[in-house]
């Protein structure tokens, strides 16, 4: 007896938005202690937060949106059964993925170049809520740019299964999901820019 | 079973190329009101557009707009859960 492979496309996507759901209360606690930590230390976190560099900040919320903006697309493609744009769309997805690391990894080896980072002399010397400042900047940045390699090494994979044709026009949860984490990336930045880099 | 051609909304390029541009400009924005000296107002400015744009990334670019009623009660209630959560630590920390 055979059966046609079960597919539940409602619950596929119930299930991508529960765990998006447990992502937004992770980084919604590092916001927390933040905002617990700023109104503590208000001097301490403008100083540091006046050391980011706005540009690069500001190029990566750029790459992000973009990146965004061609996930979102290579749902429409797929959905209009145009394989070959959906596999370009992901492809610059990918691409300002990289940029983004590129980006972060400049301004990060700028920051430890300068003996910044969790548990340097500088800091450890330093007042406490500079070293919490950096400690949470660089935990927060972190895990963000953790989630970036993951969501591009998902869709890298996804762009594989378009090309061999098992995501298709009537097929495409998978690709839509890996989209939708590709946007919670993207939902956190937003966030993590004007916290770190413009309102302190 | 429904026909799949009805549960899915697509959305067109042109409609995702004008949320795009709006969050530029909103992020220009944001640059903009920090960059001058607005007091108090700065860090609710830059959250309240970064909320916005949030919200336009929600809507649009992740489809709610177009999804089902139990995602977004779900989606209303995972938000309401980070409020209390942010709000009543708030109400330890300032009022300790």
């Amino acid at each position: 007896m055979t059966h046609a492979p079960h597919k539940d496309y409602s619950g596929a996507k119930l299930g991508m938005w529960l765990f998006l759901f447990t992502e937004l209360l992770l980084f919604g606690g590092l916001f927390v202690l933040y905002a617990v930590y700023l109104a503590r230390y208000p001097q301490e976190f403008a100083s540091g937060g006046h050391q980011l560099n706005v540009v690069l900040g500001c190029i990566n919320t750029l790459i992000l949106l973009t990146s965004s903006l061609c996930a979102a697309m290579a749902v429409t493609a797929i959905q209009q059964d145009n394989r070959q744009l959906t596999l370009r769309l992901l492809g610059g997805t990918i691409l300002c993925a990289a940029g983004f690391m590129v980006i972060k990894y400049v301004e990060w080896s700028a920051k430890i170049h300068h003996g910044i980072y969790p548990g340097s002399a500088r800091l450890v010397e330093g007042p406490p809520g500079e070293s919490i400042f950096f400690s949470l900047y660089y935990m927060s940045t972190g895990i963000h740019g953790l989630h970036v390699l993951i969501g591009a090494t998902l869709l890298a994979w996804i762009a594989w299964k378009v090309r061999n044709g098992s995501i298709t026009r009537t097929d495409f949860v998978i690709l839509e999901n890996g989209a939708l984490y590709w946007h919670l990336v993207d939902l956190i930045w937003i966030f993590i820019f004007p916290l770190y880099y413009l309102m302190l | 079973m429904t026909t799949h051609s009805d549960e899915h909304h697509i959305i067109s390029y042109r409609k995702l190329t004008g949320i795009w541009l709006i969050l530029l400009v909103l992020t220009a924005l944001t640059v903009a009101i920090t960059r001058i000296d607005l007091g108090g107002f700065k860090v609710a400015g830059a959250l309240t557009i970064a909320c916005i744009k949030a919200g336009l990334v929600i809507a649009f670019f992740m489809h709610m707009k177009y999804e089902n009623r139990l995602l977004q009660i779900l989606l209303f209630v995972a938000v309401v859960t980070l409020a209390i959560f942010i709000g009543f630590t708030f109400f330890d920390v300032l009022y300790r």
